[in-house]
C-alpha cells in the first residue's frame, strides 16, 4: 500500500478521536460506544496504516539493524497493547496516542517524499533537454532519424530553432545558438564553419550542416548530467558523523525509553500508565531521519543549481574544502587571458624570423605556437622544412634548418646564447607592454624577436573585484617572463604574481602556498592538471582539456572568471546549509529526548506521544525544507562591475 | 515487589538490546554468479539488505537484483556514491543496478536515508 494511502486511512480513523479530544474538556463528550469504539478505530489503524512498521522493524531487527520504524512500531505497539489491558482492568487508557502518532509520521513520510522529488529532479532536467531526433545524411538524403541511431560521421542538418542533437563541428552554413542550458551563458553565440557545436542547445536562425563527432555517453550533456549525479550522490564528510551516530543511535533511545519508564515507575513511584507515556514519547520524538536527510538533500539542491549556472561541483568534498580557502591561484593562460595570443610586433627580418619560427612551430603544441603559424599564414610566408626536433622543457624547442641550428624559445634560453644589446633594449620594451617575447635564433646567435600578446578576458577584473571583497588573496602562477606577468596582473588586479614556473613546478607552488592557508587553483591546460589535484579545491575552465576538467573539483562551463567567485558563494550556502540541517535534526532530538523524558516536569513542561510524532514529522520535514529553500536563495550571480 | 521484578526485567532488557545491536554478528555474504561472462545476484531488501555483502569477481560485468520487499520509506532508494547511482526501489518489482567492476576495492551502498548500509567487494 502507498504511504498515501495509509496516511488517509489513518486520518480518517483517527479524526472521531481527535473531535473527542478537543471536545471533552468542555462539553463533557464522548465517542458512542467510549472505549470499545477507540479500540476498534485504533486497531483498525495498526492493522493497516502500522503493520508496514512493524514487518520492517522485525525484519531488521533479525538482521541486528534498527532503524526509525523500529522506535515507531515499538512505541506505538507499547501504547496500543497497554491500552487494551487498561480497558479490559478499567484503567485509563491512550489508544488515541497510538493512532495520531501513526498519523503524524506518515503525514511527514508523505511530504518529505514529495520534497525529496522535488529535491531531485535537477537531473531529470537535465536529460530532457536532450533532442528526441536529428536530420542525418543517409544515401545522399537527409532523414529524421531517433537520438540512439546517430554515429559519430553522421552529418545532421540543423534548421532554425531545430536542437542540435549532438557535439559535432560545422561544415557548412553559419547560425547563432542557443546554448545557455549546457553553459548557463545566456548571450546567443554565433558559430560558422569549423566552429564546435554542443547537443541539446538550440539552433536559432540560420540552418547548418554540422558533423557528428560526440554521440550517446560520450556527449557533453551526458557527462555533465554522470557529474552531477556523481556529485549529488556523494558523501560529504560531514556526513560520517551521522552516520556513526545512526548506527547507535535507535538501540540508545531504546535504552532511554526503558530507563526512563524505570526511574518513573520504580524510583519516582508514578502509575504505570504515565510511566509508560513517557517512555513512548521518548521513542517517538527520537527518530533520527532528518539527521539522515539534512546532507544529501542539501548537496542534492545545491549541486543542482550548481548545474544550472554552468558549475559544476563534483562532490560533497569539495563542498566542504572551499569554506576554508584563503587564496585562489589562477593559471595566466586561457584562465584570465583570452587564451588565443596574436603576434604583435616582428623585431629584425620579418620574413626570415617567421618563416624560421613556423618551421619549428609546426610540431610544436603550445599556445605561442599557434600565434605564429596562423601569423605565417596571414602573411603568406613558407615555413622552412625542419629535421631533428627536439623540445627543451620549459624553454622552447630546436631543430636543424637548411643545416644550421635553429632555435625559438623564450628569455630562459638567453642563458645559453648570444643576443645583441640592440635587441634586448627592445625585448624589455615589449614585456613591458605585456607581451611576451619569443626569441628565434640561428647558430646560438638570436636573429630576431616576436612579440606575442595574450589580453585578458573582460571579465577577469570584476573576477578578481569580486574576490577581493570576499577577503580573498589573489596569485597569478605562470610560466611566462615576469615583466608579462607583472603587467597582466597589473591590469585585472592581482595582488601576488610568481612567474618563470616550469610545468613541473606548479604543483610544488601550491604546496608551498598551502602553508599559508587552503588554497584554490583555477586552471585549464594539461600541465594545469598536478596542481588541480595539489589544491584543496581545483577549479577547471570548461573550455579546458579533458584532464584537466577530470583533475578538478569545480568545473566552469562558460570560462567566465566572474564564476569563480559564484562557485565559491554557492559552495559556502550549501554547506552552511547542511550544518543548519543538522543542527536542527540534532536540536530536535537533543532538546526533545529530555523533554519527553519528563526531565522538566517539574516545570510543567512534557510532551505527550502524539505531540512527540508532530514534532517528529516536523524535523523531517523542516529539514527538507530548508533544502529546497536553498534552491531559491541568492546567490550574486556576478557582482557589479568594479 | 512488583517494582522490584519490573527493575529487573527492565535492567535485563537493556542489556539484551546491547548485546543484540551492538555484539559481534556474522554479515550475510554472498558471491554471485558467473553465466556467460557476466555475474548477476538477487539482493532482498527487507529490514537491511541480504546479503548484506556481495562479492564480485574484477572485469567482469556485473548486475545486482534489488527486491523491495519492505513497505518502509527508509529503504525506498539504493544510493551507490561511489558510483553516482541513485535507483529508487518500487515495492516488490526487481530493480536491476549495474556496477562497474573495472576497478578492485569496497565500495559501500545505502538506503536514501544513510540508514541502512551494505557493501559490493571486487576481487
Amino acid at each position: 500500500m502507498k504511504i498515501a494511502t495509509r496516511f488517509w486511512v489513518s486520518l480518517v480513523l483517527s479524526l472521531p478521536m481527535l473531535i473527542e479530544m478537543i471536545l471533552m474538556p468542555f462539553t463533557n463528550f464522548m465517542l458512542p460506544g467510549g472505549h470499545w469504539t477507540m479500540f476498534v478505530l485504533t486497531t483498525l489503524v495498526m492493522l493497516i496504516s502500522a503493520r508496514p512498521f512493524v514487518t520492517s522493524a522485525w525484519a531488521s531487527f533479525q538482521k541486528h539493524h534498527s532503524n526509525m520504524d523500529t522506535l515507531v512500531a515499538i512505541g506505538t505497539a507499547t501504547a496500543y497493547i497497554y491500552s487494551i489491558y487498561a480497558m479490559l482492568t478499567g484503567k485509563a487508557v491512550f489508544f488515541e496516542s497510538a493512532a495520531f502518532v501513526i498519523t503524524f509520521v506518515l503525514l511527514g513520510q508523505v511530504l518529505e517524499e514529495k520534497m525529496r522529488d522535488n529535491a531531485s529532479d535537477a537531473i531529470e532536467k537535465l536529460v530532457n533537454l536532450q533532442a528526441k531526433e536529428a536530420e542525418v545524411q543517409r544515401d545522399g538524403q537527409f532523414v529524421k532519424i531517433p537520438l540512439a541511431e546517430i554515429v559519430a560521421g553522421d552529418l545532421i542538418r540543423v534548421k532554425p530553432g531545430q536542437k542540435v542533437a549532438v557535439d559535432g563541428t560545422i561544415v557548412e552554413g553559419t547560425s547563432t545558438i542557443d546554448e545557455s542550458m549546457v553553459t548557463g551563458e545566456s548571450m546567443p553565440v554565433s558559430k560558422a564553419k569549423g566552429d564546435n557545436v554542443i547537443g541539446s542547445t538550440i539552433n536559432s536562425n540560420g540552418t547548418f550542416i554540422f558533423k557528428a563527432e560526440k554521440v550517446g555517453d560520450d556527449t557533453m550533456l551526458a557527462q555533465i548530467v554522470e557529474l552531477v549525479k556523481k556529485a549529488q550522490n556523494s558523501h560529504a564528510p560531514i556526513q560520517n558523523l551521522t552516520d556513526k551516530v545512526s548506527d547507535i543511535f535507535v538501540p540508545v533511545v531504546l535504552i532511554i525509553a526503558i530507563a526512563t519508564f524505570l526511574v518513573w515507575y520504580v524510583i519516582l513511584g508514578a502509575n504505570v500508565a504515565d510511566a509508560l507515556i513517557f517512555a513512548v514519547s521518548v521513542m517517538v520524538i527520537a527518530c533520527p531521519c532528518a539527521l539522515g536527510l539534512a546532507t544529501p538533500t542539501a548537496l542534492m539542491v545545491g549541486t543542482g543549481r550548481g548545474a544550472k549556472m554552468g558549475i559544476l561541483i563534483k562532490n560533497g568534498e569539495v563542498l566542504e574544502a572551499v569554506n576554508d580557502v584563503k587564496t585562489v591561484v589562477f593559471d595566466k593562460t586561457g584562465t584570465i587571458t583570452v587564451g588565443k595570443p596574436e603576434v604583435t610586433d616582428v623585431i629584425g627580418d620579418t620574413k626570415q624570423i617567421i618563416a624560421v619560427a613556423a618551421g619549428l612551430e609546426e610540431s610544436s603544441e603550445h599556445p605561442l605556437a599557434t600565434a605564429i603559424l596562423t601569423y605565417a599564414k596571414a602573411q603568406a610566408i613558407t615555413a622552412k622544412p625542419v629535421q631533428d626536433f627536439q623540445a627543451i622543457e620549459g624553454k622552447g624547442v630546436q631543430a636543424q634548418v637548411e643545416g644550421q641550428k635553429a632555435f625559438v624559445g623564450n628569455d630562459k634560453l638567453l642563458a645559453d646564447v648570444q643576443i645583441s644589446a640592440d635587441l634586448k633594449a627592445q625585448m624589455q620594451t615589449l614585456q613591458n607592454e605585456a607581451k611576451t617575447v619569443v626569441f628565434v635564433g640561428l647558430n646560438n646567435q638570436v636573429i630576431g624577436l616576436i612579440a606575442i600578446q595574450d589580453a585578458p578576458k573582460a571579465t577577469s577584473k570584476a573576477a578578481m573585484a569580486a574576490l577581493h571583497a570576499r577577503g580573498l588573496k589573489t596569485v597569478m602562477l605562470t610560466g611566462d617572463n615576469q615583466r608579462v606577468a607583472e603587467s597582466i596582473a597589473k591590469q585585472v588586479g592581482i595582488d601576488e604574481v610568481i612567474a618563470d614556473v616550469l610545468p613541473a613546478d606548479k604543483a610544488d607552488h601550491i604546496k608551498h602556498l598551502q602553508h599559508s592557508g587552503s588554497v584554490a587553483f583555477v586552471g585549464d591546460g594539461i600541465n594545469d592538471a598536478p596542481a588541480l589535484t595539489t589544491a584543496n579545491v581545483g577549479i577547471a575552465m570548461g573550455s579546458g582539456t579533458d584532464i584537466a576538467i577530470d583533475s578538478g573539483g569545480i568545473v566552469l562551463i562558460k570560462n567566465d572568471l566572474r564564476d569563480v567567485d559564484t562557485a565559491l558563494a554557492l559552495s559556502k550556502k550549501t554547506f552552511n546549509r547542511i550544518k543548519l540541517n543538522l543542527f536542527w535534526a540534532f536540536i530536535y532530538n537533543v532538546l526533545g529526548i529530555p523533554v519527553a523524558a519528563g526531565l522538566f516536569y517539574g516545570l510543567g513542561l512534557t510532551l505527550s506521544p502524539e505531540i512527540a510524532g508532530l514534532a517528529m514529522a516536523f524535523s523531517s520535514l523542516s529539514v527538507v525544507t530548508s533544502s529546497v529553500l536553498l534552491g531559491k536563495t541568492k546567490i550574486s550571480a556576478h557582482p557589479a562591475t568594479v | 515487589m512488583t517494582k522490584i521484578i519490573v527493575l529487573i526485567v527492565g535492567i535485563a532488557l537493556i542489556g539484551f538490546i546491547i548485546w543484540w545491536f551492538f555484539g559481534k554478528h556474522e554479515i550475510a555474504t554472498g558471491t554471485a554468479k558467473v553465466t556467460n561472462n557476466h555475474q548477476d545476484i538477487d539482493i532482498e531488501v527487507k529490514g537491511g539488505y541480504s546479503p548484506e555483502e556481495v562479492v564480485l569477481e574484477h572485469g567482469v560485468p556485473a548486475t545486482l537484483h534489488f527486491t523491495r520487499k519492505d513497505a518502509s520509506s527508509c529503504l525506498d532508494h539504493v544510493v551507490f556514491s561511489d558510483f553516482g547511482i541513485n535507483q529508487a526501489l518500487p515495492q516488490d518489482k526487481q530493480v536491476a543496478v549495474n556496477i562497474d567492476t573495472s576497478k578492485p576495492g569496497e565500495y559501500t551502498w545505502a538506503c536514501g536515508m544513510d540508514m541502512f548500509h551494505g557493501k559490493v567487494i571486487i576481487k
